[in-house]
């Protein structure tokens, strides 16, 4: 038990050495850093939100909208639909997942089926076909009724989503934060983590635009103030700040849809000076937009942003070209912004921030120095009392424990697991606990001298006593971080994650090492009594 | 050589004269915790009310009452506030919006203009808005966390003891976590994530110090196969006693700095953790052993041979 063979040691030693350099990263200065090797210069740490400052956003799609698009597009075309196939009803009633026609003649109801089912989209399948329609269309009792399917809500659901975290990203992008997280969480959630951005109101407003864009001309004829918009029309209120009207009676056809947009920029009127966001059509719908012009000179047309009219310029001569402009009392950040949301495209529904969790740079700084100065002093106070408890061999702990922090670095900076505020708590909790192993040794050798053992004996018998008793003690700890790293969120899992490494290092730096230095010691000076 | 002992040793209390007074006091307090728990309740954090949180740093000294008429006139409730370390350090605590998760987002995104508006100068330093579906899942899984610990406790003792000390440790261990849970409800600390984190680091020391105490009564009852089971539970608690109380000290000289000098964030999370310490030791001795011997005082002595239960517990030198 008491020999150790030259590998043995070796391996123990490279270990140790090996951890120690793969932490001095954490430790350099920005300069040191960018003359390394960039493999080696990344291994650091990788420091919470909470403790570079930064925005913890959780956003959620709100599939109430998502599926009352649908709905409220199955109505307008179940009308034609049915005229198309000279069904006669005399109501088309939206609900929670469908429409219910209710016919004129009963007779006529499996006409009406017909006519519904061939609304249905197909979902699923491959390319050879397949998949199912995401209607469920039932008659009786003279109506019928078109319901979208479980499989097709979940996977309208699931595009949503998916869809909604590529313009996310998209969007944040432009915005320049380093190393964004973006990440979908559970059915309808995106994590959005964005480290240093100190005011996220910005992001928030980005992420919280739909941006769905239309271009719909106004209703002249009609008077935005009355209390209800004509039949076909809705009354919207103007973007514009005070300078026009403030809402517009807007035609529901969408002329030009925003997603026919290839490009957007912003830029300045060189002739007002004021800020403007051009815009670039694809084919498609800079021949509709051509269209439109030409058939609605001297007409407004307006730009519509999320229900809001942004401007409603008169059109003066037909737009061939596919590109326009937008005015409309912009900042250059509004332009910028706009501009931002239009390349980056809409949101099949509106986003919602449901969490979020800012802290400022200055107030990571400052955690982080109160948690360097309560792991420095901890360190401190614990090696103290080992040392005035078992002297020798309670150094010989102290400096495992040493090890046992570098290596806990090290795992962390391979790992590019993440350290957090209470991450920092669980190392120096890791401190008091890791020296629990070195007590429970020396206790073991004490009583094994008392006993009348000697010197080699009572340390052997010390470590091979104390070891099943140490694993048992460290597992369950390390069984709760694992229950905890997997339930928990966010900081909660940094504190997992680092009393986790701690402990099971420890199990290597208190036992294995220790005892490669006790017994380099006991061979080297061959005491007659051991110093516990 | 002077070497600090905590305990002299050959040290022989019998515990196990306590073992009713020790039992009782503990059942008296946890239950008075539970009652505490119900009435008048705990202070739960936005993690798990939902809420709004917003720690700023003003320029010169806060001037709270000026603060908190303005605060109150954006009508959202009650507004808490409170200094947070320093007189320019405020933190301001604000009861859920009605409305849904994003009506957090407004009220934050207003009390931030105001104080803009307010105090020129004044940096945010911090911002925590939980909503009400999000908060109920973060408690839901605070709570499934704990029970799954206790759970996984009951499994890993169960096969690495005999039932006897796995049913010990789990009803030491409820004990335990009703009075830190109690603790939190008589002090008005913030109960929230941290705080699960804060029960199940002292659960896991707790069960660290049980298994050790176990381990040596496992040990000691192969040992004297005579010794009548209350003077060999004696025994082994003054056996590791030093080894009992070093850990202790060892882990409590690691948690004082974080209640000291850990800032305000980590204070609490420190105070407890002391508390736990301290608890968990002390019921090592007075709760799991005192179990152990009533449950076992027929059964584990009279067919003694654990070692059958047991074979890999305990390598033998």
């Amino acid at each position: 038990m008491l020999y150790f063979p030259r590998w043995k040691i070796f391996l123990i030693v490279a270990i140790c050495v090996l951890g120690t350099i793969l932490t001095l990263p954490n430790f350099f200065s920005r300069e040191t850093l960018s003359a390394l090797p960039s493999w080696y210069a990344h291994n650091r740490v990788n420091l919470g939100l909470d403790l570079r400052g930064g925005s913890h956003l959780l956003l959620e799609v709100d599939m109430g909208a998502v599926i009352r698009d649908r709905v409220e597009g199955l109505v307008d075309s179940a009308r034609t639909q049915l005229r198309n196939d000279n069904v006669g009803y005399t109501a088309i009633n939206p609900g929670d997942r469908g429409i219910t026609v209710q016919l004129r003649d009963p007779a006529q109801a499996d006409t009406a089926v017909r006519a519904l089912r061939q609304l249905a989209n197909t979902i699923g399948g491959g390319p050879l076909g397949g998949g199912q329609p995401d209607l469920e269309v039932t008659s009786g009792g003279g109506s019928v009724t078109a319901r979208l399917s479980e499989v097709a809500l979940r996977e309208r659901a699931t595009q949503a989503i998916e869809q909604s975290i590529e313009i996310v990203r998209r969007r944040i992008d432009e915005t320049g934060v380093n190393e964004p997280t973006i990440a979908r969480q559970g059915a309808d959630r995106i994590l959005v983590q964005l480290p240093g951005v100190e005011d996220p109101d910005r992001v928030k407003r980005l992420l919280g635009t739909t941006a769905k864009m239309t271009f719909r001309l106004v209703d002249m004829n009609a008077d935005p103030t009355a209390g209800r918009a004509p039949p076909g029309t809705d009354i919207l209120p103007s973007a514009e700040g005070g300078r026009a009207q403030t809402a517009y009676v807007i035609r529901k056809k969408v002329e030009v849809d925003g997603a026919n947009l290839t490009n957007a920029t912003a830029g300045s009127n060189p002739q007002t000076g004021e800020w403007v966001v051009n815009f670039e059509f694809d084919s498609i719908g800079a021949r509709r937009f051509a269209d439109v012009t030409r058939a609605n000179v001297g007409r407004p047309f307006a730009i519509v942003l999320d229900n809001k009219v942004i401007s409603a310029p008169v059109i003066r001569e037909p737009i061939t070209g596919g590109r326009g402009q937008i005015s409309g009392n912009f900042t250059a950040a509004d332009a910028n912004d706009l501009a931002v949301l239009l390349r980056a495209g809409a949101l099949p529904a509106p986003l919602k921030v449901i969490e979020e969790r800012t802290v400022g740079p200055d107030l990571g700084a400052d955690s982080i120095r109160a948690g360097l100065m309560s792991v420095g002093i901890g360190f401190v106070l614990v090696c103290a009392y080992m040392i005035a408890a078992y002297g020798l061999f309670g150094a010989f702990a102290c400096f495992a424990l040493l090890v046992n922090t570098i290596l806990t670095l090290a795992a962390l900076s391979l790992l590019q697991a993440t350290l957090t505020l209470p991450g920092i708590a669980g190392i120096l909790l890791s401190l008091g606990l890791a020296v629990d192993a070195n007590i429970l040794i020396n206790e073991r050798i004490r009583e094994e001298t008392k006993k009348g053992r000697g010197v080699f004996g009572s340390v052997e018998a010390g470590f091979s006593r104390a070891y099943s008793t140490i694993v048992d003690a460290n597992l369950t700890t390390a069984i709760k971080m694992a229950i905890l790293f997997v339930l928990g969120t966010g900081a909660i899992k940094g504190f997992a994650v680092t009393i986790t490494f701690g402990i099971l290092i420890s199990l290597f730096t208190a036992t294995v090492l220790v005892r490669l230095i006790m017994v380099s010691w006991l061979r080297k000076t061959r005491p007659a009594a051991l110093p516990v | 050589m002077f070497r600090l002992r905590l305990v002299p040793d050959n040290t022989n209390i019998q515990f196990m004269r306590g073992r009713h007074a020790g039992l009782i006091v503990s059942a008296f307090l946890s239950i008075a915790s539970v009652v505490l728990f119900f009435y008048p309740g705990l202070n739960y954090g936005i993690d798990f009310r939902g809420g709004i949180v917003i720690e700023a740093r003003t320029p010169q000294a806060a001037d709270f009452a000026s603060l908190r008429h303005t605060l109150n006139q954006l009508n959202m409730g009650q507004v808490q506030l409170q200094e947070f370390g320093s007189p320019q350090d405020v933190l301001i605590r604000l009861e859920r919006q009605p409305g849904d998760d994003a009506a957090q987002q407004v009220a934050a995104d207003k009390v931030r203009a105001t104080l803009a508006q307010d105090i020129p100068g004044t940096t945010v330093r911090r911002v925590e808005a939980v909503g009400a579906s999000v908060s109920g899942e973060l408690f839901f899984n605070g709570m499934l966390a704990l029970g799954l610990a206790l759970l996984a406790m009951l499994v890993y003792i169960w096969f690495r003891f005999e039932w006897q000390f796995g049913f010990g440790a789990i009803v030491t261990l409820l004990l335990d976590v009703t009075k830190v849970v109690g603790f939190y409800a008589i002090t008005g600390m913030q109960f929230n994530l941290t705080a699960i984190a804060a029960i199940l680091t002292i659960m896991g020391y707790s069960t660290n110090d049980k298994v050790v105490v176990y381990d040596r009564m496992r040990e000691n009852l192969r040992i004297y196969k005579k010794m009548p089971l209350r003077e060999l539970i004696d025994r082994s608690i003054n056996e590791t006693l030093n080894r009992t109380l070093g850990t202790s000290m060892s882990t409590l000289l690691s948690i004082l700095p974080l209640a000291f000098f850990g800032g305000e964030a980590l204070q609490d999370f420190g105070i407890v953790l002391i508390f736990g310490i301290f608890l968990a030791t002390s019921s090592s001795i007075f709760i799991a052993a005192p179990i152990l011997l009533f449950l076992g005082e027929n059964r584990l002595r009279r067919n003694a041979p654990a070692e059958s239960a047991a074979p890999a517990a305990n390598p033998t030198p």
